[in-house]
């Protein structure tokens, strides 16, 4: 008796997982499965967390910056130049005007620079990348899925861009192009697409051995069906991670650039323009180095631990 | 006797392989030398024989999968050797491959469904509501639940990757069906599961199947004619009994008697092979086999290639042996009772 009560709970267990198996039926996909790790990750949620600010600071400038950019303040207010900032809650008299980050060279109020600043960094970072993604990813795809002569002149020649320091090729590049942001963002995604291309090619050669893509070769799919629906998809992953510090890179380069009045070009407000205009007053004035420094720092500081955090994620090696 | 869905004749695949500073082809490997098989309609073919010589290779390049370098496949009457192209994706539909690792032929970015419908969608059939009735109904055929279609590989395990495996081979119909051995990574009970499932399957769908594997013991369960391979060559080929229980070729019964006997008072006439399986950069003359045949005759196994002959009357019964099948049976005879 006990016996077949026995086997009937087992019946009746095995019933209930079945049918409890149906409530399970939601795909946890890869990207599901990722986003569950990134968040289980500290430093990867504080780099999230600050190019979350950034951009809504970015998004929302108008509304946080008190004073027009690009307008002097002469005449309006009683402030002078390389004024210090002015901050009512730490001591500064009431009376006087509030300038969080003091007053610039040419009497504008710099906390409004150095918000609008933002936009400038931030759609750089985000343009420069995407274009050296497609671009730099879509030669190393075809190249690495081609192979032969195709695959060996193009990634020469990436290797012939990736021989020059980075920034001085972005100045050559700019030189030619002439000064500008817009030729800048373009130098700089010239000078970057060599890693996206490598990285992508590295895995286009392993993934195009994969039985997965003989399978789909033998249903019948196209070199370029393939390409699209089973290479690039399972190729993404590193170059996703690749894609988020660079825009830390971007950034910095592109300051870099500014820094030298080859970027952005007065009267902007972009931090590594700023930089520049007052290095001479460091000691004089050192708000006026200090804030787009800073500014530049907490980017590419976000931009690397955000990038970091997502590397973790999306390792596959942690995925069961 | 059922006609011929598939003819191989001479068949050669050879890889280079490169070396040195400028990567200059230094040598070649023939890892199919010279095959020729014929698979009637309907039937399994068992193909067996150690790592390396060449089974994969001749699957592969019977899907047109691997280009084959000299030689002619001939499909339903169709040569399809060297079609390309848009020329080839009708056959394509009708032939299709099983493969051996059940975790690297599902696409883990795609939810299993989607990898099954994959067929149906470059094989025209645009209803999405038609795929995905035909992609359930392949998922319960071959034991899973259409609930599954939803889910991504990483959630099932081997033997239900491989179910997958077999559901997108034959969600497209197809005549042919080439299973690289589809059970050699799986856990031996869920081997016997995977196998009577395509054993009903062929039998249910009227497939004509050949089965690759290392296993004897697999495919004698598996395939009505089995063909046993030796570095790129066919040696021997005959139906399943008689294989079983006259083997000719001397290499068959070295490997027949390796088969375990799960009975330890059987006295063990093991047969134990000498040495490895050589280079097939460098096979060794005459038959491949005989610096490790027990029955080796100088002067005539080192000096000529043994071609396929008929051992009985009726010709169903093939070996690759001088001394047994060929012109020297005076040697070695062995008494064939049929």
């Amino acid at each position: 008796m006990s016996r077949l009560s026995r086997r009937e709970a087992l019946d009746k267990l095995v019933a209930e997982t079945e049918s409890a198996d149906q409530f399970f039926e939601k795909p946890a996909s890869q990207w599901r499965l990722a986003l569950r790790r990134f968040r289980g990750r500290k430093s990867g949620m504080i780099g999230l967390f600050l190019i979350s600010g950034l951009v809504l600071v970015a998004i929302f400038a108008p509304l946080i910056a008190p004073y027009d950019p690009n307008a002097d303040l002469i005449g309006d207010e009683d402030v002078r130049r390389y004024q210090a900032p002015c901050v009512h809650l730490l001591g500064c008299p009431e009376d006087q005007p509030e300038h969080l980050m003091g007053i610039d060279g040419n009497v504008r109020d710099y906390f409004s620079r150095v918000v609008y600043g933002s936009r400038v960094s931030l759609t750089l970072g985000f343009f420069t990348v995407t274009l050296a993604l497609f671009v730099g990813a879509g030669i190393g795809a075809v190249a690495g899925y081609l192979g032969g002569w195709f695959d060996n002149i193009v990634m020469r020649f990436m290797d012939v861009i990736l021989g020059f320091p980075s920034l001085l090729l972005a100045i050559a590049i700019v030189a030619v192009l002439g000064p500008g942001l817009r030729n800048a963002l373009i130098a700089i995604a010239i000078v970057t697409m060599p890693g996206y291309a490598r990285v992508m090619r590295a895995q286009v050669l392993a993934i195009k051995e994969s039985d997965y893509v003989s399978a789909s070769r033998a249903l019948g799919s196209s070199p370029g069906q393939i390409l699209i629906r089973r290479v690039i998809p399972n190729a993404m992953t590193p170059l996703v991670v690749l894609a988020t510090l660079g825009v830390a890179t971007a950034i910095l380069e592109a300051a870099g650039l500014s820094f030298l009045g080859l970027g952005a070009q007065p009267p902007l407000a972009e931090w590594g323009s700023m930089l520049a205009t007052y290095r001479n007053q460091v000691f004089t004035a050192p708000h006026l180095v200090f804030y787009p420094g800073l500014a530049i720092m907490i980017t590419v500081l976000g931009f690397n631990l955000m990038g970091d955090g997502m590397r973790d994620a999306l390792d596959p090696s942690l995925n069961r | 006797m059922a006609e011929n869905l598939v003819e191989m004749r001479d068949l050669v695949k050879q890889f280079p392989v490169k070396g040195g500073l400028l990567q200059r082809e230094i040598a070649t490997v023939n890892a199919v030398a010279g095959v020729d098989l014929d698979i009637p309609k309907g039937e399994a073919i068992g193909l067996v024989g150690e790592s390396g010589c060449g089974k994969t290779t001749l699957g592969r390049m019977l899907v047109r999968l691997l280009e084959p370098t000299s030689g002619t496949i001939k499909f339903d009457g169709d040569d399809i050797t060297h079609v390309k192209g848009s020329k080839l994706k009708p056959f394509r539909r009708r032939m299709q491959f099983i493969f051996q690792d059940p975790y690297g032929s599902l696409d883990p970015r795609t939810q299993v469904g989607d990898s099954i419908a994959e067929g149906l969608r470059l094989h025209g059939v645009d209803s999405k509501d038609e795929r995905h009735q035909r992609v359930t109904k392949m998922l319960e055929l071959v034991g899973l639940r259409g609930a599954h279609a939803g889910r991504y590989p990483h959630e099932f395990s081997g033997g239900q990757r491989q179910r997958i495996g077999i559901a997108r081979a034959l969600v497209l119909n197809p005549d042919l069906v080439v299973a690289d051995e589809p059970v050699s990574a799986l856990d031996v009970s869920v081997q016997a599961q995977v196998l009577n499932l395509l054993k009903d399957l062929q039998s249910e769908l009227n497939l004509t199947l050949l089965f690759v594997a290392h296993n004897l013991g697999v495919v004698e369960h598996i395939s009505d004619k089995v063909a046993v391979m030796y570095l790129g060559r066919i040696v021997e080929m005959t139906d399943r009994e008689s294989l079983y229980r006259q083997p000719l070729h001397p290499y068959t019964e070295a490997l027949l008697s390796a088969i375990p006997i799960p009975d330890p008072d059987r006295p063990k006439n093991r047969q134990i092979l000498d040495g490895e399986i050589p280079s097939p950069l460098n096979p060794p003359a005459g038959c491949h086999f005989h610096p490790r045949c027990p029955i080796a005759q100088e002067g005539i196994c080192d000096v000529d290639v043994p071609r396929l002959a008929a051992a009985d009357d009726n010709g169903d019964h093939l070996a690759a042996c001088h001394l047994r099948t060929g012109d020297h049976q005076h040697l070695n005879r062995k008494i064939y009772t049929d």
